[in-house]
């Protein structure tokens, strides 16, 4: 019974094509649209994710300076209060923090042969590659033996090694860094971009004594780079390294000199803000669908009252009132559904184009689908229902004299 | 049992706010399987509520109506539904078939709301139109047939479900008067040979010459109740037409 009222609805759908379409069209373009929104944004969250794996979830970096002081945030720049002591006690003394380097990092000219390159000039130690899990295309990373003799030794990313020398080796070559010579001790491999877009492998690593001694003339440390022992004790981490440096500058009531930043989350502070956007853009999306919702019911209506006559002759040859409340039931989840259906095609298309034209990243998600497809057949159902009630309640006599 | 309608002492008043209209005042008949009786009277006698309730598509204020042995006048809607479909058969006239819609889709309607398979439904369907001369046509939309070919598949329609009662209200009402001619042929013709039971309303003479009985309403009740066979005009059209033979058909 079910299957031929589904045929009967599908025959009175096809009697008018274009009114059908047209009323679809709400639920076509909601669908579509909440699907493509929800892609973009799980998209947007899984690069996000991807990245907070290539950095590490168990990354932290201490800041000289509070965050506030007097109200007034301070930044970092200005104040200067971590030495590269702190460091070391951090790694010896604290059984929560794994490895830790100093970070300072300057944007400079990268001169080769007749060859220059604007690139970003990091100082770190050898503890660096262990934090940031970084492996080794060619040659060697910087070593104790380069610190301490504040060597004039570097290791470069692959775009500056690609626009410095091209398909020639790099190792034992002389690149100058603000007019002092450095040899070439490695290559770094391939990294790729940051989760801000920023090209990793665009990047020159000396040690972090060179850059105090020879570039900045500076002995106090611009940042440390910490990596705790696993990322479940990275809160942990975070506490011992606040008592430690407290003690070691001995701030007794006085508020935190330093700053501590977890890495993971930035990342989940951007990741949120990702689905946060993603939520507003389907509920916006979500309204478009009750609009198409709104519109199905507003045709039904009047083809309920069109088609009086005919529910008339419905019910004088053995129609009773639930087989004509089916009947306009099944036609306007029938509406519904292909809508969804079509609106479901057209979210995958057009966020497949844009993966592939405008290097966005999208995610299809299964059970979004699933849930699309089952709302736009409940829309029909709600929508459809006073509709479907009104026929399902007219008088035959009165439907039958209908003009 | 040789009765088929008995109506007994059947009111039906409306209400329209405050004014009650009495629209039939203690009608009483007997109707018999076989017969074939048209309904006469001016318009306000009561002959279309009386129909309605002969049809079960409305209920007696007060008095019983007995369809073939039992009382329908107080059933459900959805019984009623069910015996509008399997035991009553309805001719109106405009016709009432669905647009854009086959002849053969048309005449299969009563079956869908009985739940026939699908190639049943299509072989008593073919049966029945070419019972009523459209085998030709099965295919047809109702704009591409005449007015008297809309009629006679609206007929099939009415037969499909194998109905002890016809009930036709004015069915040559939009037909010239061969065609009226013809049709009224028809129900002739399914009256004798097959024993359908017919009961036709009208306001022509000529049209109840036809019938076997013809009854007279006025303000709603029975004023006259004429069993004296149809007029010989109407018999020698119909002897002289042809009739249906029964290996042609299985009714």
């Amino acid at each position: 019974m079910l299957f031929m009222t589904f045929r009967i609805a599908l025959r009175a759908l096809g009697r008018n094509k274009l009114r059908s379409f047209l009323t679809m069209l709400g639920i076509i373009i909601g669908v579509g649209a909440v699907i493509a929104m929800v892609a973009i944004g799980e998209g947007a969250k899984e690069r996000i994710r991807e990245q907070i794996a290539s950095l590490g979830t168990n990354v932290l970096i201490v800041l000289p300076g509070a965050t506030t002081q007097g109200g007034v945030r301070t930044g970092s720049g200005g104040v200067r209060t971590l030495v590269d002591e702190d460091r070391r006690a951090m790694m010896e003394e604290l059984p929560s923090v794994a490895f830790a380097s100093p970070l300072s990092r300057r944007t400079d000219q990268v001169v080769a042969g007749n060859l220059n390159w604007s690139t970003v000039v990091y100082g770190v130690s050898p503890e660096y590659q262990h934090i940031r899990d970084w492996g080794i295309a060619a040659g060697r990373f910087i070593n104790d033996v380069d610190t301490e003799a504040a060597a004039k030794v570097a290791l470069i990313g692959q775009t500056v090694a690609e626009r410095l020398f091209g398909a020639d080796d790099p190792i034992e070559a002389v690149i100058r860094i603000k007019h002092i010579p450095f040899r070439v001790v490695g290559v770094l491999a391939r990294k790729g971009q940051s989760s801000q877009g920023v090209d990793q492998d665009d990047s020159v690593y000396i040690p972090y004594t060179t850059m105090q001694k020879r570039i900045e003339h500076d002995t106090r440390v611009r940042t440390i780079m910490v990596s705790t022992v696993s990322a479940d004790r990275v809160k942990e981490a975070e506490e011992q390294i606040t008592a430690l440096l407290r003690q070691r500058h001995r701030l007794g009531d006085r508020p935190d000199d330093f700053t501590i930043r977890n890495l993971a989350d930035i990342a989940d502070a951007a990741s949120s803000s990702a689905r946060v956007m993603a939520i507003l853009l389907g509920a916006v999306a979500s309204i478009s669908l009750l609009v198409g919702g709104i519109g199905i019911m507003n045709i039904m209506l009047v083809s309920v009252t069109e088609r009086t006559r005919e529910i008339g002759i419905r019910m004088a040859v053995g129609a009773r009132s639930k087989d004509i409340m089916l009947q306009f039931l099944v036609e306007a989840v029938v509406m519904a559904g292909t809508g969804g259906s079509i609106g479901i095609l057209l979210g995958i298309g057009s966020s497949e184009i844009l993966k592939a034209w405008a290097q966005w990243p999208t995610l299809i998600s299964p059970p979004v689908v699933a849930v699309a497809f089952l709302f736009s057949g409940a829309v029909g159902v709600f929508f459809g229902f006073y509709p479907a009630k009104k026929a399902s309640t007219l008088d035959p006599i009165e439907a039958l004299r209908y003009e | 049992m040789s009765e088929l309608i008995r109506v007994e002492n059947v009111h039906k008043i409306y209400r329209m706010g405050d004014v009650e209209v009495p629209a039939l005042r203690g009608v009483n008949v007997v109707i018999d399987r076989g017969e074939f009786v048209a309904i006469m009277g001016s318009s306000g006698s009561g002959k279309s509520t009386f129909m309605n309730i002969l049809g079960c598509l409305d209920r007696p204020t007060s008095g019983r109506y007995f369809l073939e042995g039992e009382e329908v006048g107080a059933l459900s809607h959805d019984e009623w539904a069910h015996i509008r479909n399997k035991r009553i058969g309805f001719v109106f006239q405009g016709f009432n078939l669905l647009s854009r819609t086959s002849a053969l889709e048309n005449v299969e309607l009563p079956m869908m709301y009985y739940g026939f398979a699908g190639r049943q439904r299509h072989q008593r369907a073919l049966e029945v139109l070419r019972l009523v001369g459209l085998g030709e046509r099965v295919e047809h939309m109702p704009n591409q047939l005449s007015g008297g070919q809309q009629q006679r598949v609206a007929i099939a329609r009415a037969l499909v479900n194998r109905p002890s009662l016809i009930l036709a209200d004015e069915p040559t009402g939009n037909l010239d008067s061969a065609t009226s001619a013809e049709i009224m042929r028809l129900f002739q013709r399914l009256n004798a040979e097959q024993e359908i039971t017919i009961v036709l309303v009208t306001h022509e003479l000529d049209i109840a010459q036809y019938a076997l009985r013809r009854v007279v309403f006025r303000d709603g009740l029975i004023v006259s109740d004429d069993r004296s066979g149809p007029s010989p005009e109407t018999t020698d059209a119909a002897r002289g037409s042809r009739s249906l033979h029964s290996d042609e058909f299985t009714f």
